[in-house]
């Protein structure tokens, strides 16, 4: 703690009066901000590791069908039938504001909606292991967009609590205290003053009554 | 309009292509770094990456965890599940509550 560089004048003590009033209600807004911010990434972290739980899971299952398509496949014909994909996507991203964070919200576009439209393969040279890979990754692709946008929603969250929470602290155990110790030094400094000055009028007040009128 | 990337060997990555991804097949550590950084500047927003090759480029995905853009989420390659994108979960909580209390 300590008391800030300042002349112990009643100018001054006013100025930090009204600092100490922002503070606290900023101190007070940023605790509401950050308490809220807590919630959400709660939920969201919540969701999103049940997502990757899932898509985890689907992904070594299509690796599985793909190790087995590789084995059952020469390579080269496995890479040529998925050299020319039919299928497209293409991403449109908005903006989702959550407590002045600013997270992303993709929306995918498909060229074919149709998910038995998507073999780039006639089926007459490749493995039925190769159908299972793409169908498994065709069936969790809409959870792995989810889960990019939740997972960077995380980050995103888990940055701005970290700040938040330092505004937080710095607000409560240094720049309040620190107001708080200068306003009570001003305040002391300014009445010891006070009290030196009656006394020194007393006693003047007693020297002069002396003098004129030999009074004790 | 923005498009979606996967990054990683090609037995884990082929199947991807099926799908409409652009597929690049890079482990490479040096030439992993370079595309992340080509995808990201150009329209990007998604890049998927296996485990394996995202252990090799730490730094860079780290430089991009708290930008918008492009979100870059780790996927178990064909080799099986290390484990990192969860790890990269209760990172985050670390770093939001102060201590991991998923578990």
């Amino acid at each position: 703690m300590a008391r800030l560089n300042v002349n112990p004048t009643r100018m001054e003590l006013s100025k930090l009066k009204k600092k100490l009033e922002s503070a606290r209600r900023g101190h007070k807004l940023l605790k509401d901000k950050r308490d809220e911010l807590m919630r959400q990434f709660m939920n969201m972290i919540k969701e999103n590791r049940q997502l990757r739980v899932e898509v985890e899971a689907a992904i070594s299952e299509a690796n599985r069908y793909m190790a087995v398509a590789g084995s059952v496949m020469q390579r080269e014909v496995l890479e040529t039938a998925l050299m020319l994909p039919k299928q497209e996507i293409e991403l449109d991203v908005e903006e989702k504001n959550v407590m002045s964070v600013i997270i992303p919200v993709f929306k995918s576009k498909y060229r074919i909606d149709n998910e038995n439209g998507i073999y780039s393969y006639g089926t007459a040279f490749t493995s039925i292991d190769l159908d299972g890979a793409v169908a498994a990754l065709s069936s969790v692709f809409p959870k792995m967009m989810r889960l990019a946008e939740i997972e960077k929603s995380c980050q995103l969250m888990a940055d701005e609590i970290e700040k938040t929470r330092r505004r937080v602290n710095a607000l409560e155990h240094i720049m309040i205290p620190d107001y708080e110790e200068t306003i009570k030094y001003i305040t002391m400094k300014l009445s010891e003053n006070e009290r030196s000055t009656t006394a020194s009028l007393m006693k003047v007040k007693d020297m002069v009554l002396k003098q004129s009128h030999n009074f004790n | 309009m923005y498009k979606a990337a996967v990054i990683g060997d090609s037995a884990s990555v082929s199947g991807y292509a099926a799908l409409g991804l652009s597929v690049f097949r890079e482990t490479d550590p040096a030439r992993v770094k370079k595309l992340i950084s080509k995808l990201a500047a150009s329209n990007f927003a998604v890049i998927f990456i296996t485990e394996p090759a995202a252990a090799l480029v730490g730094d860079t995905i780290e430089k991009y965890r708290s930008s918008r853009l492009p979100s870059i989420v780790l996927i178990p390659a064909v080799d099986g599940n290390t484990g990192d994108g969860m790890r990269a979960l209760h990172e985050a909580v670390e770093k939001a509550v102060g201590s991991d209390i998923l578990n």
